[in-house]
């Protein structure tokens, strides 16, 4: 196990170097960050030099990532060179980006697994059911759904809901330009209010999503369980149903879903664009466009650096949790 | 070399539909295509969803030589009501909504299509190509795909569109750059099972290329689920590129799409809700309607999946 374990990162390793290079090669050449500078009154051609000289950008592509990579190695993770100004340090940048992301996303993806593995469940033991139906058209339906309009649709429904309540002379609750800065303060009811409020509609947006796609998952292989010739046999020995259900077919149902949970959740620490987008927060995924708006090599690779590492450890540890859930799975 | 395809009419169920001449007896028997032709006719929701799909279409292609207004054409006044002359209002700048979603449905679906197509035809060639001569070729796709995991697609696609042009067919590139990945790794399993079977032996022993074997016996035994994922396929390129442009990052104006039009409106959702609502509901009856003919023809070609699957 710890063999494989070595093994698998070892390979991933010029896989990282790859990738990186080649996403710094796309944004170093795609354009200029001193290109504004420019314009601005009083900049001499000699300052826009000094300038380019100071960021290091007079240099060629490759000796710059070779820069990048040797001070990254030894701990150095640079500063944002956006706007031509190397005042930004990255990895501050890219932890709190991270801490941002990581407070939505994590409490979203385990909410929506609980109820999409409980409604899948649901659906699937009681098959063309009224609720069947129902579970399985709404999955079909917020799969199809653009998520950046349910996350629209979301939001000004919660501005509806606030001027409701400040019509009835309450204070407004849900927040809908992300978190605010310096955390909550107040008494224990006033943090819940605020919390909760802060938290409610991009949670609601994202867990809608991720909800469908775990709820279709786990149907679909609890039905296949329970059509297998285990679950007859031990129906058959006289096991009673919730028994049949719980002990014998929800634990191996849950293996894909548990996979699929493992890779979604890597993918989604890397940024819920969309949702960070409309709500405004200021998390992985809002980094990671303004650094490619901005033409922001340093500031992109420590964007890269955090996301990879997170995707191929979360693969790795989909592949192990698989492997760990189904003995019959022999990693090596 | 002269018919060596009938190696593959073996052990494959119902393969191989070129025997239409040969069949002289009273009962009718019927190829693999009708077969499928018959079941994906008979099922009522991906039927209806044809139809929504047609529609679209017609709405997107036909629709502009039809209606009174250009997309281009701007009309004196901004932020007009729904009226007999604007079904569906006009926009801040007054170009006609109606005229908008007709481009914008227009671009969505060429894109769509664009990228399912490359997609499914990169994808079965590498999956097919690599799950069947495993080795270099196998690990090669394998990395290639991990290494596509990591690399950010919206990078990518702001990096093309800030720095080349944000055409709606470069758009096309980058989605089918990022979507090939997934029918390719479905081609690949298939293979690998398909690849261990007697007619794939049996071509072998009587000299078939590597070409012929992938696309004259494999590949027609993959019809089927390689179908099934060219529809979903669209589906996907429908919300991903839809998604891409909504964060700017996709079809640039003057150029429209959807997610162009949702972009530019969203804003008003409170006042002049139809201005969301419309490329809203247009947007999500496209991808639905893709979503269940998918489904329909996963059940035509497989009826055993039908009892477990939804």
């Amino acid at each position: 196990m710890i063999r494989y374990i070595i093994r698998r990162l070892l390979i991933s390793i010029p896989i990282l170097l790859i990738g990186s290079f080649a996403c710094y090669v796309l944004v170093a050449t795609a354009g200029n960050p001193l290109a504004e500078m420019r314009f601005r009154p009083g900049v001499t051609e000699a300052d826009l030099k000094a300038a380019e000289a100071a960021l290091g950008l007079d240099q060629p592509v490759v000796i710059r990532y070779w820069n990048w990579l040797t001070d990254f190695l030894s701990g150095d993770w640079g500063q944002s060179i956006a706007l031509g100004q190397a005042k930004t340090a990255v990895f501050p940048a890219v932890t709190d980006a991270l801490w941002t992301t990581g407070r939505l996303v994590i409490g979203a993806e385990l909410l929506a697994l609980t109820l999409g593995v409980s409604v899948g469940v649901l659906a699937a033991v009681r098959q063309y059911s009224i609720f069947d139906y129902l579970a399985t058209s709404t999955a079909f339906l917020m799969f199809s759904m653009p998520i950046f309009c349910v996350a629209v649709i979301v939001k000004n429904y919660g501005i509806q809901f606030n001027n409701v309540l400040e019509s009835m002379g309450l204070d407004r609750w849900l927040t809908t330009a992300g978190p605010r800065p310096g955390g909550f303060s107040g008494s224990f009811g006033e943090v819940i209010f605020k919390y909760t409020g802060t938290f409610l509609l991009p949670t609601v947006a994202l867990m809608l999503i991720s909800f469908a796609a775990y709820s279709r998952f786990e149907r679909a292989s609890m039905l296949e369980i329970l059509h297998s010739d285990f679950v007859r046999t031990a129906r058959a020995k006289g096991i009673s149903q919730g028994r049949v259900i719980f002990r014998h077919a929800f634990r191996n149902a849950l293996i894909p879903v548990a996979t699929l949970f493992s890779l979604n959740f890597g993918a989604v620490l890397s940024g819920a664009i969309i949702t960070e987008t409309v709500f405004g927060w200021s998390g992985m995924g809002t980094l990671l466009v303004n650094s490619v708006r901005q033409f922001d090599p340093p500031m992109l690779m420590g964007w890269l650096a955090v996301t990879a590492t997170l995707i191929v450890l979360f693969n790795l540890f989909a592949d192990i949790v698989y492997g760990f859930l189904d003995p019959r799975i022999r990693l090596g | 070399m002269a018919n060596i395809n009938l190696a593959s009419e073996g052990g494959v169920v119902n393969s191989a539909p070129q025997s239409d001449s040969h069949e002289f007896d009273a009962s009718k028997t019927r190829t693999q295509g009708q077969l499928v032709l018959r079941r994906f006719l008979r099922h009522r929701l991906a039927m209806v969803s044809l139809g929504v799909f047609v529609f679209l279409i017609l709405f997107a292609f036909v629709g502009p030589f039809i209606w009174t207004y250009d997309f281009e054409d701007v009309t004196s006044k901004s932020y007009q009501p729904m009226s007999g002359t604007h079904p569906l209002g006009t926009t801040q700048v007054g170009k006609d909504m109606l005229a908008l979603l007709m481009r914008g449905t227009g671009y969505s679906l060429q894109i769509a299509l664009i990228v399912a197509a490359l997609a499914t035809a990169v994808g079965v060639t590498f999956g097919a190509l690599a799950g069947y001569l495993r080795g270099f070729v196998d690990t090669a796709l394998m990395r290639l795909v991990d290494l596509l995991l990591i690399i950010p697609q919206i990078a990518v696609a702001a990096i093309v569109v800030k720095g080349f042009s944000g055409s709606w067919y470069v758009v096309a590139l980058v989605l089918a750059a990022f979507a090939w990945m997934q029918i390719a790794r479905i081609t690949r399993g298939e293979t690998l099972s398909l690849a261990q079977r007697e007619f794939v032996e049996a071509a072998r022993a009587c000299g078939a290329s590597t070409t012929r074997i992938i696309f004259k016996h494999l590949v027609p035994n993959m019809i089927g689920s390689i179908t099934v994922n060219a529809t979903l396929a669209i589906a996907a390129a429908v919300l991903t590129e839809a998604a891409l442009s909504f964060l700017g990052l996709g079809v640039q104006p003057p150029d429209t799409s959807l997610g162009v039009i949702v972009l530019e409106n969203y804003g008003q959702f409170m006042n002049r809700p139809w201005l969301f609502w419309g490329p809203f509901i247009v947007l999500v009856s496209l991808s639905l309607a893709v979503n269940f003919i998918g489904d329909g023809l996963r059940d035509a070609f497989d009826p055993r999946q039908t009892k477990v699957r939804a």
